[in-house]
């Protein structure tokens, strides 16, 4: 996020941040995956993945985070949008009500006995659109700069 | 879901994939590939046709919002199935027509052919459903429609203007049209319309009858373009003219008929709705029939006619409804012809109207302009438009063998029999309907002869054209030449549209008269000497005589000067208000962060702080609290004096983070009292605001220490310390006061209702998610507005005024 001439001496930034990136977004993803059952969900796991990709912007600067993770990230906030209200669509199908989740349990191999629900597709739906709203805001502030 | 639903619902999802065949096969004209669309719904609605011949009705509905009473209920009676083969039937002519008349190189094809499915989904959807909010969904859907496709070369001024004028005369009557629909759904208790009409009775009492009948009727008179709210119709002309042919004559512009047909078993029989209805129509007949006679712009000359056209099917629609009046009885089912005539006459102008605006099109497209002053002799060299326009005008003209002849003929019956009403002071006013109707009429064979001889006779002046005039190409003859074989067709077998359409939807609007005698008149092609026949011949022998004298009498027109005219009000309105709306919101708007958040917050302590002390909400209770523990001691102290030292801080760094200590101290209580979910959201939300805050110090001035005197700051201190303390009362208050039981128990069940354990978390995806889709959509828009207050600068040279 900062010009490339005034580029400061952070190393020790930058190290830090390769690695802590991967846990946020490894934490990220187990927060929105265990939102079911334990504290989570799709919010704060799509707030914490966003905040992985914030820290990438600050470290290292808007060209560089471009060329590697080459997303519009409004269009991942459209695309989460879509999802969710959509996602709700597919219960009138079933004759159900407008945004009636549902579950069952399946055995599946390897895992066993899994629950699986229509929700996780409605959350993730809100994940992407708080990964992409929260970005898009942040890099047009900046790259107004 | 039910077939019907599917049908109104496919040209809609139809708009989907347009983008996709237009980038798959990019040499293919895309109004082929969507041809399909229309003819499809057409013979669809064709196979109905046997079903509803035979009095059936089909009914099917999906819940949408229960709570509120909203379910997409489909209905298909006699009348929807008439204006859903309309739609559907000049649909199809109407884009095939498209297909020669819009270039593929030049114009926008994909935005044509989206906005055109989209209209016509949405006026399937007005004419199909049975739930007042649903209708009214998809009556503004035509409106935003029909401002598209008018807008659609939208460089031109005259199409902004246009575009614009449509759209807030017919969304104006369509908000007039819900209050009066919220009055309906009030009085009767359902948003259903076949259940409200079987309610008749018992609403008919009520004192906000009149009142929504009222504003109902304001919906379809700017929808239907009647007197005074006629002036959006002839500027709508700058459409091009597939859409004029479609939407302006033969579709959009009869859904206010359609309501009025709808609801007259409503009010039907009623004074009020009676004279509104015949007497605005039979006025707007005249006074359109007055002004197209004036027109040089073939268009608009068809325009004004569109609008007299209209006028007279409402004003049968008004006539008719009198048989209404105070039950039905053998004596009163003459009345009812009325309605029957309306109808006919509206399928008659449909064909006969397409068909003109598909001519006048073609002239346009072979000679290169529609001003009747340059135009003439046109007939050696366009011979078949010549026929074309000879049959589609004489029809309009009420000529044998036409089918106009016909409706016309009956309209004068039924303006007729109308004067021997003995209610609503009919036999004294009544003579005004038939008078009107002939001097109307007269009109009308003038202008229709203008259309014709002005055009195709008289001198061939080559130099005042800009294109060398030939015959059209085949295609554009095809879709006219249907509508005219339509027209000469329906003269002589009137009947059939009568067995199998009419019939049924007069069983549909008068549903107390079905199987009377009578009640389905036979339709004659000659009846004898009678008065309808010399009035007819009268109409010839004026028309004829008008249109040969025009320069003797078009003075006439100076009676009304440009100044007063309705059109210079509608503008005098506009700017007025624009500037009244301006000079108010620029009183308040002053600038100033510091003003608006002043206005907030005084708003907020007004209201709320207000309320609560008038009702006496404020209750201090500690008996239900839990002991204050040490960690929560040490958090306030910490917090406070946190806050009080943002207030002597130097830096700006400084005050975001102390800020940010504020909202880490509210996370951890979120941890004392084990609410990790808020913790975990609280943690983040936080450190993203944080960066954001550093993010937008580069665009605010200096920290500097601001003005200082006591005027700026006391209001400052008391609006801020008022806030906080509001803040605290109200969260004491709300543990003070237990109004009812809590529902959170209902909640703990949440891993057998929703399958989850995380109860916050089924609340968010499960019970209540549509406000957290909503949620989603508003954090959306405020990302789209954030993105573009930066990145969409004014163009040219930086002028960010937007009120331009």
């Amino acid at each position: 996020m900062r010009e490339n001439d005034t580029r400061e001496n952070d190393v020790i930034l930058q190290t830090v941040s390769k690695i802590a990136v991967f846990i946020i977004l490894t934490f990220g993803m187990y927060l929105f995956l265990s939102g079911h059952h334990n504290p989570g969900g799709g919010f704060i796991g799509g707030l914490t993945l966003a905040s992985a990709v914030i820290l990438l912007y600050i470290t290292f600067d808007l060209e560089t985070v471009n060329k590697g993770i080459p997303i519009d990230f409004k269009m991942v906030a459209a695309a989460g949008v879509l999802l969710s209200t959509l996602s709700g669509l597919g219960a009138l199908l079933f004759g159900a009500n407008f945004l009636s989740q549902s579950f069952a349990y399946f055995d599946l191999p390897l895992l066993g006995e899994t629950e699986l629900t229509t929700v996780v597709l409605f959350e993730s739906g809100v994940a992407l659109g708080v990964v992409g709203v929260v970005v898009t805001i942040l890099i047009n502030i900046s790259e107004d700069v | 879901m039910s077939f019907l639903h599917l049908l109104i619902v496919f040209p809609i999802f139809a708009v989907a994939i347009i983008p996709i065949i237009a980038k798959a096969v990019p040499r293919l004209h895309l109004g082929w590939a969507i041809l399909a669309v229309p003819i499809f719904l057409f013979i669809s609605f064709i196979t109905f046709v046997p079903q509803i011949s035979a009095n059936e009705t089909i009914a099917a509905a999906i819940s949408w919002i229960p709570a509120l009473d909203l379910h997409f209920a489909v209905y298909l009676d006699g009348l929807s199935l008439i204006f859903a083969l309309l739609i559907t039937g000049v649909g199809s002519l109407v884009v095939f027509y498209s297909i020669y008349y819009l270039s593929k190189e030049r114009e926008s094809l994909p935005h044509f052919y989206s906005y055109l499915m989209l209209f016509m989904g949405a006026m399937l959807g007005v004419v199909l459903t049975d739930n007042l909010m649903v209708l009214y969904l998809f009556w503004e859907l035509t409106s935003v429609s029909s401002f598209l496709l008018i807008a659609f070369w939208y460089r031109r001024r005259k199409s902004q203007y246009g575009a614009q004028k449509s759209f807030l005369i017919t969304v104006g009557g369509g908000i007039a049209m819900l209050m009066g629909f919220i009055m309906l759904q009030v009085m009767s208790g359902t948003t259903s319309i076949q259940e409200i009409i079987s309610m008749r009775n018992s609403i008919q009492d009520h004192e906000l009858f009149i009142p929504a009948l009222v504003l109902i009727l304001l919906g379809a008179f700017t929808k239907s373009a009647q007197f005074p709210f006629h002036i959006w119709l002839p500027d709508a002309m700058e459409a091009p003219t597939p859409v004029s042919a479609y939407l302006h004559s033969a579709t959009m512009v009869k859904a206010g008929l359609f309501l009025v047909a709808r609801f007259t078993p409503v009010f039907g029989g009623e004074a009020t709705w009676f004279w509104l209805v015949s007497g605005v129509g039979i006025f707007t007949m005249f006074w359109g029939a007055l002004f197209a006679m004036k027109q040089k712009d073939l268009k608009a000359l068809l325009a004004y006619s569109t609008i007299s056209q209209l006028g007279l099917i409402m004003s049968l629609f008004g006539l008719g409804s009198a048989a209404l009046n105070g039950g039905a009885d053998t004596d009163s089912v003459v009345y009812t012809t009325a309605i029957f005539v309306g109808l006919f006459h509206l399928v008659n102008h449909s064909t006969f109207k397409g068909a003109l605006f598909m001519i006048v099109g073609i002239i346009d497209h072979g000679v290169g302009t529609r001003d009747i002053r340059k135009l003439g002799g046109l007939i050696t060299l366009m011979p078949i438009t010549f026929t074309l326009a000879v049959i589609s005008s004489f029809s309009m003209a009420g000529m044998p063998p036409f089918n106009g002849f016909l409706s016309k003929e009956m309209f004068f019956t039924a303006t007729l029999t109308a004067t021997e009403l003995s209610i609503f002071n009919m036999d004294t006013l009544g003579v005004v309907f038939p008078g009107l109707a002939l001097i109307g009429s007269i009109f009308t064979f003038t202008y229709s002869t203008i259309l014709v001889f002005r055009t195709f006779t008289g001198n061939y002046q080559r130099e005042k054209l800009e294109k060398e005039p030939h015959e059209a190409s085949i295609g554009l003859l095809i879709s006219p030449i249907i509508l005219c074989s339509l027209v000469v067709l329906l003269f002589f077998f009137p009947n059939q549209l009568s067995r199998f359409l009419l019939a049924p939807a007069m069983n549909g609007i008068l549903p107390s008269y079905a199987g009377a005698e009578d009640f389905i008149p036979h339709i004659y092609a000659w009846h004898g000497f009678n008065t309808e026949l010399f009035m007819t011949l009268g109409v010839v022998a004026g028309g004829f005589l008008l249109f040969k004298k025009y320069n003797l009498w078009k003075e006439v027109y100076d009676l009304f000067p440009s100044r007063i005219s309705l059109d210079n009000g509608y503008r005098q309105i506009l700017s007025i208000s624009e500037s009244t709306s301006n000079r108010f919101t620029n009183f308040y708007m002053t600038g100033f962060l510091r003003h608006y958040l002043f206005y907030i917050y005084a708003f907020l302590i007004t209201v709320v702080g207000g309320t609560l002390f008038i009702t006496g909400s404020f209750v201090l209770n500690t008996a239900n609290d839990a002991p204050i523990g040490i960690y929560e001691a040490l958090l306030v102290i910490i917090m406070g004096s946190a806050a009080v030292s943002i207030l002597f801080t130097k830096s700006r760094m400084t005050a975001t983070l102390l800020n940010g200590v504020l909202g880490y101290c509210i996370a951890i209580f979120f941890v004392l009292f084990r609410a990790p979910d808020l913790a975990l959201t609280q943690l983040v939300v936080e450190t993203v605001t944080t960066v954001l805050f550093l993010l937008c110090f580069y665009h605010l001035p200096e920290w500097s220490k601001e003005d200082r005197n006591l005027k700026v700051r006391i209001p400052k201190i008391i609006i801020s310390a008022s806030t906080g303390a509001l803040t605290v009362l109200i969260a004491l208050s709300v543990q003070g006061n237990r109004l009812f039981e809590s529902i959170s128990s209902y909640f703990e069940e949440s891993y057998e209702l929703a399958g989850g354990r995380n109860i916050v978390n089924t609340i968010l995806g499960d019970f209540r998610a549509l406000d957290t889709m909503l949620e989603v959509v508003v954090l959306f828009i405020a990302g789209i507005g954030v993105y573009t207050l930066i990145k969409v600068k004014a163009q040219d040279g930086g002028d960010s005024d937007e009120r331009k």
